[in-house]
């Protein structure tokens, strides 16, 4: 069976698939459909969604389209999600696959450093990075990969250790190749379905937390995000239902729809261990 | 003798990470923004040189780099944290005060947590491929997808603005006067909206974990010997089958404290509750870096506390564990 007719097997998979298209396209139109900065007052604060042309999803307390936010926040939520995975990916990767591939002292020391990491609650750790080094973009993907690799390297270096002694690994030691060149070209690509699979999820994650650090105000001052948005109508709940409605429904979507094709990407990646029994 | 090692053990652990967090901390203050003294005195209106020199020697800013080092970790060892910048009040009292409060919620939504999320993962693989246990894992994805500040302020706008059935906002009633069974009625009133909507995230990950979990159980040996042997399916899944499977949560539960200080965070944000995770979202918004860091330590205390429980009530369950400990 082919890659694409095994992800697709699991029908949930697909529905995230088209939700996440969807919120890609969303990102995509958004400088198009919506030209103006989401910032912009554009007309009178408070105003209710379907009330007036143009203004679907309403105007918040300052005045500012709300379905300009929503499409705009779309871009930021993806573009950090997808960075901050990458960075913990390069922080993680590397150091599971030393820690697996030497062993010994090599991965006592570094399993203790990132035992330390998780023993520190997560979330408390970017609040406390972000706020000093100042919110910004670059601040909270940061802090968004330091408080999320730990798991990467765990699964690197699981993957490593098992690896390390197959018979490809010995041959490969045979022929002379160095430990560098056996580590990326021998052991790496035999542990990327695992990473891709954990990977995707931790899109989700990020997304979770990149909303929860601009709900508290941590968010960058320049972009509007899901988070700020609800953050920012924290206080007129009383009033207006809708401005933390929809950029709630818009997280919910992204974060389900990435997991639901996480699920799909691991069937499709590792047939054999199929969850369902 | 086996416990006592196994305490001892993680105890010395414990402190290790702690002693790593102070020096963190300490790093973490010396790259935050401004000259405290000059943001304290450009607070208090007043910004001339000799106060300010005033304020860096009370809290001890003028002194050389290692010499703060030191006084900051023998302080911690004091448990003196310092001062809250902007509030000129301990750090470590501010904490006491407001710690109750944070224990009280996330215990219950903790115990919440765990008894509906094993419940729920139970009857979802005791119907697996039936349409219900979908519906269960269904629920559970939702739930594990939805950001938790969102979820309290979406019951706040359902159950108290809307049904106007429970309060909204803080610890208990301000000016009630309520005393004995009325005020502890009216704080379990105050605490069902927290604790529910800090429970759900976690419920979804223990009911996905219980189901797992137990669909591992059942395809093992004694559970074969049990069916053969003529058992009735129930008490294999209740004796035999869940018995095994709470193992592996109560494992996850340990790992997931952190998360539950960090849900606290969120949920008593939007729900005014008077705990160290609101403590921090106003020391965020005041840019009240010494007290910041004071919480965040705090929060890392607690995660090792609970770790350590976790590792004992495991050790009690599983009685093989001794033999790997010793």
């Amino acid at each position: 069976m082919s890659f694409f007719a095994r992800f697709a097997q699991n029908r949930g998979a697909l529905v995230g698939l088209i939700i996440l298209l969807l919120i890609i396209a969303m990102a995509i139109l958004a400088p198009l459909l919506f030209p103006e900065s989401p910032w912009r007052m554009v007309q009178r604060p408070f105003l209710p969604p379907l009330s007036q042309d143009g203004f679907p999803l309403g105007t918040d307390t300052m005045g500012r389209n709300v379905a300009s936010g929503l499409m705009h926040g779309a871009w930021v939520s993806l573009l950090i999600g997808l960075v901050s995975t990458s960075v913990a990916l390069l922080i993680g990767v590397p150091l599971g696959a030393i820690a697996g591939y030497y062993g010994g002292i090599i991965d006592d020391v570094l399993m203790r450093f990132t035992e330390f990491f998780q023993t520190i609650p997560n979330f408390a750790l970017a609040i406390v990075l972000v706020a000093i080094m100042q919110p910004s973009i670059t601040s909270i993907v940061l802090a968004i990969a330091i408080v999320s690799w730990p798991p990467v390297a765990r699964l690197v270096r699981a993957e490593f250790m098992s690896l390390r002694n197959r018979e490809y690994v010995e041959a490969a030691r045979l022929v002379g190749q160095s430990n560098t060149t056996i580590i990326l070209r021998q052991i790496l690509p035999n542990t990327l379905s695992p990473i891709i699979v954990l990977a995707s999820l931790m899109v989700a994650t990020a997304i979770l937390l990149e909303s929860a650090l601009s709900f508290l105000g941590l968010g960058d001052p320049n972009v509007m995000s899901w988070g700020y948005m609800i953050g920012a109508a924290r206080t007129v709940i009383r009033q207006a239902w809708w401005l933390s409605f929809f950029p709630g429904v818009a997280i919910l979507l992204t974060v389900l729809a990435l997991n639901l094709v996480g699920e799909g990407l691991d069937d499709a990646l590792n047939p054999k261990l199929s969850r369902e029994r | 003798m086996v416990y006592a090692r196994l305490i001892l053990m993680r105890l010395f652990k414990a402190v290790i990470v702690l002693f790593l967090i102070v020096i963190f901390n300490f790093l973490l203050i010396q790259l935050a923004p401004g000259d405290p003294a000059a943001i304290l005195a450009g607070e208090a209106g007043a910004a001339d040189q000799e106060f300010l020199n005033q304020l860096r020697e009370r809290f001890g800013l003028d002194q050389p780099m290692y010499v703060q080092l030191w006084r900051y970790i023998s302080g911690i060892a004091m448990l003196d944290f310092g001062y809250s910048y902007r509030l000129g009040v301990p750090v470590f009292d501010l904490i006491m005060d407001r710690l109750p409060a944070t224990l009280l919620l996330t215990g219950t939504a903790f115990v919440l947590s765990l008894v509906l999320g094993i419940v729920a993962g139970s009857m979802a693989a005791a119907r697996v491929k039936k349409p219900s246990g979908s519906l269960i894992m269904a629920l559970a994805l939702v739930f594990y997808a939805t950001p938790l500040f969102w979820v309290a302020l979406m019951s706040v706008m359902v159950f108290s603005v809307y049904l106007g059935w429970l309060p909204a906002y803080g610890l208990y009633t301000v000016g009630a006067g309520h005393t004995g069974f009325a005020l502890v009625l009216d704080v379990v009133k105050h605490l069902v909206l927290p604790a529910t909507t800090l429970a759900l995230f976690f419920m979804a990950i223990y009911t996905r974990m219980t189901r797992t979990s137990m669909l591992d159980a059942a395809q093992q040996d004694y559970v074969k010997t049990a069916r053969a042997k003529g058992l009735k399916p129930s008490i294999i899944q209740r004796r035999h089958v869940l018995r095994n499977a709470l193992l592996p949560i109560i494992t996850l539960a340990g790992l997931q404290a952190g998360q539950m200080v960090g849900g606290a965070i969120l949920t008593e944000t939007v729900f005014a509750w008077p705990g160290i995770g609101r403590l921090m979202f106003e020391a965020l918004q005041q840019r009240d870096y010494n007290l910041l860091l004071g919480i965040f330590f705090f929060s890392a205390a607690l995660v090792i506390v609970f770790n350590i429980i976790t590792d004992l009530v495991y050790s009690l369950a599983d009685p093989r564990i001794k033999k790997g400990a010793a």
